[in-house]
């Protein structure tokens, strides 16, 4: 599929009458693929990196299906996450959680994956519900995934439908064990399978209209 | 007098003036009656403009593929009476199409959207009516038709995990009750 | 409050079709997207605001982001098969799918629900009622920067959310109430522990009722915006507390009462002024009514009786043709199911009507015109849509 015209070179008249050249692409987005992020230099500096990070989990507020119901209780004083050091963030610039909350329309799927691909390294995803595990209960859905991992990729998934606060808390807990121990390591197997990521991608989503490393 | 009569009464009154088939009473606040597709947008209006069923609740359709027809189904509301008309219109299911009638509703812009992308319905004049609503690069024929069978797509475009079992309950309770291979 | 008359010379004209005629490339105008990753929109829908300076000249509310296709994948699915996956189709309040669904079923196969579910239905109907609005009353503050509200009304859900969970055995999605009746009675000690529960709320209401509604930045921010026609409710097709702060009772609950609500005292609340204020006033003092519909309920219940009826197995379930509307009062409007069977095990068409169907599409997009950028959201909570339903 073509391009969004709005992203097409073209000549733009301004509000004073001077005319001048724009090329979106060129101008907003970033040409080059994600790269692999390497370790830090010895393992006692990366160890402490990771220490760092996951204590300060900031989770993308992207309720993207069912499962963001059970995300704002977690952030009242009831089950309480602020205590672990984890924050509810709007946008993607300052996030490095996304929690996909259940199922994803192919049309979410896309906006999943720009929100993803803006987000910061290191990034991790977690896959809330059985609908990201193997298409859940709409597994004859003509409109929903089947496998959230072929798309993104998942660190840690949370079964359910839908899983408690409780639930939600014991997999940040075991998140947390996960980064301490290195094997956060997301974002660089995106960089890594990039071309296997984006091919599943497009076999997806039929009106690619973006370009394909959004900034 | 009560609401079972009152319908009557409207459909009584209505038969002089279009030629509407029979009225099937669901309940004492609820009838549906076929119209053909030439006298529906007279019939709205007549509705709503002399009768007072203001409220259009719903505008869907049915596919009858046996039959190779579509049942579109406007559903009126008098709020006052508390009763509801539903006027069933019957089309072909090839080259489906229907009078718009956004103007009688705005709302009714939003049904025939939905209606347009998910069953092929077309409204001529209708806003926006081509325009993706619902599904986003879909290119398959519309999906709520009977003939699109979605588990078959899905089972196609999208990979799947493997190792799911499905425990159906008609054929478990089958194998419970007649072990034999009987039908039941 | 306009604190300026906007220059409107600058606005384009209408087309004799209704639409506008905006020039993009002119640098007047810019496209936004409210889009689906916004803190400001309930759920998961987008609206494209074409704007002017500060003011909105053009929207367009996009959906389809939480598409699964429901009425399809119920036509591949038994009658009973249904009811689990019903529920999820409106995910804040889900009752309600399930007893228009229920009560469809019922009314084609011929089933009658025997008393006592038809109380404990009513009473779990009003519970979710109840979790709706406080839902939404930390939506409608949150919109416009107070974010303590949603706090505490978040923390009474929960314990709301306590009582389903004692009652149904999950927080969410209860599938509780199925064709037939409800699964099971009340559990022991629960009418005093829901009274503990409702006195929790309703000391919370007073506290939100001072921060918020005696809030001189709220009232500034919210009264006098968001102006719904009382002559537009009809062709529109608005409904519920959006049409009752407008001045017309508009309740199904008393205009075609269902289940017990004939034996029940209330009265449908109204408002005068329809705009945002009123609108979340209205709410409120909903709340509050379903709070005392939720004792009524729980002291007139009949103490003994079968919860659920003879349905058929499942193998031999088979309705015969029919069709039927049930439509019911939820915290939104009014939601209805229409369902048509042909004589199979398996229903022909289900066809979910949801009150945000209305009130997110035609009625935001001609309500949002000449509004500032700031508001949007706030105009947006007060319709009191969650995307879901729209898309099914």
């Amino acid at each position: 599929m073509s391009m969004k015209p709005e992203l097409m070179k073209r000549m733009v008249k301004g509000p004073d009458g001077v005319e001048f050249e724009v090329e979106p692409l060129r101008d907003y987005y970033c040409e080059a693929p994600p790269t692999v992020m390497p370790a830090a230099y010895s393992k006692i500096v990366e160890d402490l990196f990771n220490w760092a990070r996951s204590e300060s989990i900031w989770i993308l507020g992207f309720g993207t299906g069912c499962g963001a119901i059970e995300m704002r209780p977690l952030m009242t004083p009831r089950f309480d996450a602020y205590r672990y050091g984890i924050q509810w963030r709007p946008t993607p610039r300052q996030a490095n959680l996304f929690v996909i909350s259940g199922y994803l329309s192919t049309k979410t799927l896309k906006r999943a994956i720009r929100s993803y691909e803006q987000m910061q390294n290191p990034k991790y995803v977690i896959g809330l519900g059985s609908c990201t595990i193997n298409g859940g209960m709409y597994w004859d859905s003509y409109n929903t995934i089947k496998r959230l991992d072929d798309y993104l990729p998942v660190d840690l998934y949370i079964t359910g439908c839908m899983p408690r606060p409780e639930a939600l808390l014991a997999g940040f807990q075991d998140m947390k064990k996960l980064i301490r121990a290195g094997k956060g390591e997301g974002a660089n197997q995106y960089a890594e399978n990039f071309a296997w990521y984006k091919a599943n991608q497009k076999r997806v989503i039929h009106d690619w209209d973006m370009p394909d490393y959004n900034w | 007098m009560t609401t079972m009569t009152t319908m009557r009464e409207l459909h009584t009154r209505l038969k002089h003036l279009f030629p509407l088939g029979e009225l099937s009473e669901q309940r004492p606040d609820l009838a549906f009656v076929t119209v053909p597709a030439e006298f529906l947008r007279p019939s709205l209006l007549h509705l709503r403009d002399r009768e007072g069923y203001t409220h259009l609740v719903l505008l869907t359709a049915v596919d009858w593929l046996e039959e190779g027809r579509f049942q579109l189904t406007y559903l009126l509301s008098k709020r006052t009476l508390g009763q509801d008309i539903g006027l069933r219109v019957m089309i072909p299911r090839d080259g489906a199409t229907m009078a718009s009638a956004h103007d009688i509703w705005p709302t009714a812009a939003t049904y025939q959207r939905e209606l347009r992308e998910m069953f092929g319905i077309d409204f001529p004049g209708s806003p926006r009516v081509d325009e993706d609503f619902i599904l986003e690069g879909w290119i398959d024929i519309p999906p709520y038709r009977r003939d699109f069978d979605t588990l078959k797509y899905a089972q196609e475009n999208y990979s799947q995990r493997p190792g799911r079992e499905t425990r159906d309950p008609a054929t478990h309770m089958q194998q419970q009750l007649y072990p034999d291979g009987r039908q039941g | 409050m306009n604190f300026f008359a906007p220059d409107r010379s600058q606005y384009p004209a209408t087309k004799t079709d209704g639409t506008l005629d905006i020039d993009l490339n002119s640098g007047k105008y810019l496209k936004l997207w409210q889009g689906p990753n916004h803190p400001g929109i309930t759920g998961n829908m987008s609206v494209e605001l074409t704007v002017c300076g500060d003011e909105v000249v053009e929207g367009r509310t996009h959906v389809g982001y939480l598409h699964r296709g429901f009425e399809k994948l119920m036509e591949r699915r038994t009658f009973i098969q249904c009811f689990p996956i019903v529920c999820r189709i409106c995910v804040p309040e889900p009752d309600f799918n399930e007893y228009c669904y229920a009560a469809a079923v019922e009314e084609l196969a011929g089933i009658q629900s025997p008393e006592r579910a038809n109380w404990i239905r009513a009473l779990i109907l009003e519970m979710g009622r109840i979790n709706s609005y406080l839902m939404y009353l930390g939506g409608q503050a949150g919109a416009l920067g107070q974010g303590v509200i949603g706090q505490w009304t978040t923390y009474v859900r929960d314990l709301m959310l306590d009582r389903f969970e004692e009652l149904t055995g999950a927080r969410i999605y209860h599938m509780f109430i199925l064709p037939g009746g409800v699964r099971d009675g009340l559990p022991e000690g629960f009418e005093q522990r829901m009274e503990v529960t409702l006195r929790e709320i309703e000391n919370t209401l007073k506290d939100v009722y001072d921060v918020m509604f005696c809030n001189a930045v709220f009232k500034k921010r919210t009264v006098g915006l968001g102006y719904i026609d009382p002559a537009l409710l009809d062709s529109y097709g608005v409904t519920g507390p959006n049409a009752r702060a407008a001045g017309v009772a508009k309740d199904v609950r008393r205009d075609q009462p269902y289940l017990v609500y004939p034996d029940l005292d209330f009265a449908p609340v109204i408002g005068q002024d329809s705009d945002i204020y009123t609108r979340a006033d209205v709410r409120r003092r909903d709340l509050l009514m379903s709070v005392d519909l939720i004792r009524q309920i729980l002291a007139r219940m009949p103490r003994n009786g079968p919860v659920m009826a003879e349905t058929p197995s499942v193998l031999h379930w088979q309705i015969p043709r029919g069709e039927t509307y049930i439509r019911g009062e939820c915290s939104r409007g009014e939601y209805g199911y229409y369902l048509v069977t042909d004589g199979s095990g398996y229903p022909r068409r289900v066809n979910v009507r949801g009150p945000s169907y209305t009130h997110a599409m035609a009625l935001l997009e001609r309500m949002i015109v000449n509004v500032n950028i700031s508001d949007v959201a706030a105009l947006m909570v007060s319709l009191h849509t969650y995307p879901p339903e729209i898309e099914r």
